[in-house]
């Protein structure tokens, strides 16, 4: 069993439960992973094209020439609408992250002149306060679960709480998978806490590659992996093995 | 219905140092290229630009007119960080002014209903307020529906853009601009915050025949928002412009090498943004391609 497909599993599983939303992975495996659980036990999320329509069908990455039962028809401007209806559970990519999920995908380095500009705020302040985000970590290092974050573009659990209600109502850091494991923030002050480690992963490997402290539960469960039938649907989804080249074994 | 249709040099005419110029389209999708060049070509210089961006504001950084950029994000799509705006940022010789991207819908919005600002939560404890120290927050006059006192909201200001830029699939002479792709993306809102609106596109056709290639529902710029309207057949080349063209990723690719080699961008800016007219330029792009 290959790591990749192991963390599209996992990936999916982030969206098991979901009725009525618009599922917006963004990223390769993300992407897999969502259309993944779409087409098996979360029929009723909706999904884009990744361009302007929602298709009911699973759709290959990156063709722009297949087939697509289209239903409805979702503009960017749509799409805003739809991150402040609630309707939405987004998953982000994370240059960093810490252990209250605060995200940073904008620079590296002070604001106003950055050692590193990176892709910017983007979309994550919007998400965060709006609605469900899981993120997304293919490279589980010091340099990605920091201690702290440079910038912060989506706000943690920490950021919330000083928030205080109503704002930080619609705030909900769901998952972080990354290349290791899956980590949660079901823990009374929502720091980090590990869910489960990918078969194959020692728990010191998490350990030493994170820089803060994460919650470790007693018993620590093994990552599921996917099924027969979920393997062939990725391949459908990523022919070209694309997983492969963002997880390497 | 007045006849609006203009040449690129009457546009030039209208631009002005220190200008607020809004851009139109999204990333590297459906810009107004041939008037971004046209822009080049003036020489004005301390411009702001107020967009989704693209290859506009790293192009307008790389030829040092670029003093301030307001936007969303800056991508090529296909290259996720505009590496022209990578370098102007990194070395700090361009102002910039990031918001939320649903954040920066409500400032275009805002100046199109000339209305202060649009309040919402994007940016509530994250960094968008600390990067940006003009941002204000404003509380609401009305109680939480459970009875609490009012939520504070962020107020995200509406943009003074002074003259924006559009591309467009069609457009009639009198100013109706129409597109066939995927997405408006928010031309039209472009057109209504600013002062004045210049609108190019593919193919300046008869009012009549707007209907024969796409549905009302593609008639989304009427006339009362433009000022002027330049015909410009692949006017959004290199970036896409659907359903006429694709993007150009070659060229794209040639384009984004430049932000790493001196020698490269002085080429490219003398032989493609300094070419005389669109007409020289789709000329220069003909022979690099020939070339290849």
């Amino acid at each position: 069993m290959m790591r990749a497909d192991i963390c599209v599993a996992a990936i999916a599983d982030c969206f098991r439960g979901e009725t009525d939303i618009l599922c917006n992975p963004i990223g390769i495996s993300p992407i897999i992973g969502g259309r993944l659980a779409k087409a098996t036990f979360s029929p009723d999320v909706v999904m884009t094209d990744a361009v302007s329509v929602l298709a009911t069908n699973p759709l290959p990455l990156n063709d722009p020439d297949a087939e697509r039962t289209v239903e409805s028809y979702v503009p960017y401007r749509t799409i805003f609408d739809i991150v402040w209806s609630g309707r939405r559970h987004v998953m982000m990519g994370a240059t960093q992250i810490d252990q209250y999920g605060n995200q940073n995908i904008a620079a590296i380095g002070d604001y106003k002149k950055p050692k590193a500009q990176l892709l910017g705020l983007r979309g994550s302040p919007g998400n965060l306060i709006n609605h469900r985000t899981s993120y997304w970590v293919p490279k589980h290092s010091q340099r990605s679960f920091v201690s702290e974050v440079d910038i912060v573009s989506g706000p943690g659990y920490d950021r919330m709480r000083a928030l205080g209600q109503p704002g930080n109502r619609f705030h909900d850091v769901h998952r972080v998978v990354s290349n290791l494991g899956v980590f949660d923030f079901e823990t009374p002050e929502n720091r980090m806490r590990i869910r489960s480690i990918h078969p194959g992963v020692e728990m010191s490997e998490v350990i030493e590659n994170t820089s803060f402290d994460l919650v470790i539960p007693t018993e620590v469960d093994q990552t599921r992996v996917p099924n027969e039938e979920e393997l062939r649907i990725m391949e459908i989804i990523d022919p070209t093995g694309m997983r492969y080249q963002e997880v390497p074994e | 219905m007045a006849d609006k249709v203009i040449t690129e040099e009457d546009f030039i005419s209208e631009l002005e140092s220190g200008m607020t110029i809004g851009v139109g389209g999204w990333g590297s999708r459906r810009k107004p290229m041939s008037l971004v060049r046209a822009i080049i070509r003036s020489g004005v210089t301390d411009l702001t630009i107020v967009s989704y961006g693209g290859p506009e504001i790293g192009i307008l950084s790389a030829t040092k007119q670029l003093k301030k950029a307001v936007y969303g994000f800056v991508s090529l799509d296909s290259i996720p960080l505009e590496p022209h705006f990578r370098v102007a940022r990194q070395s700090g010789t361009i102002e910039a002014v990031e918001f939320d991207e649903g954040a920066f819908y409500l400032g275009l919005l805002a100046a199109s209903h000339r209305v202060p600002f649009y309040p919402t939560r994007a940016g509530l404890g994250s960094d968008m307020l600390a990067m940006n120290s003009e941002l204000r927050t404003i509380v609401s006059p009305y109680p939480e529906p459970g009875g609490g006192e009012g939520e504070t909201l962020v107020a995200i200001p509406a943009f003074d853009i002074d003259l924006s830029i559009i591309h467009m699939n069609r457009a009639d002479a009198g100013g109706n601009g129409q597109f066939l792709g995927p997405d408006l993306y928010f031309d039209d809102l472009f057109a209504m915050a600013a002062k004045r609106t210049f609108m190019s596109c593919e193919k300046v056709i008869p009012t009549e025949n707007f209907l024969n290639e796409g549905s009302v529902h593609t008639l989304k710029i009427p006339r009362i928002f433009v000022d002027g309207v330049i015909e410009a057949p692949m006017g959004a080349h290199f970036t896409e412009c659907l359903p006429d063209y694709s993007r150009d990723e070659a060229f794209q690719k040639m384009y984004a090498a430049t932000a790493a080699d001196k020698e490269l961008w002085d080429i490219f800016n003398e032989k493609y943004l300094q070419a005389g007219s669109h007409e020289e330029y789709l000329a220069a792009v003909n022979s690099w391609e020939q070339g290849l």
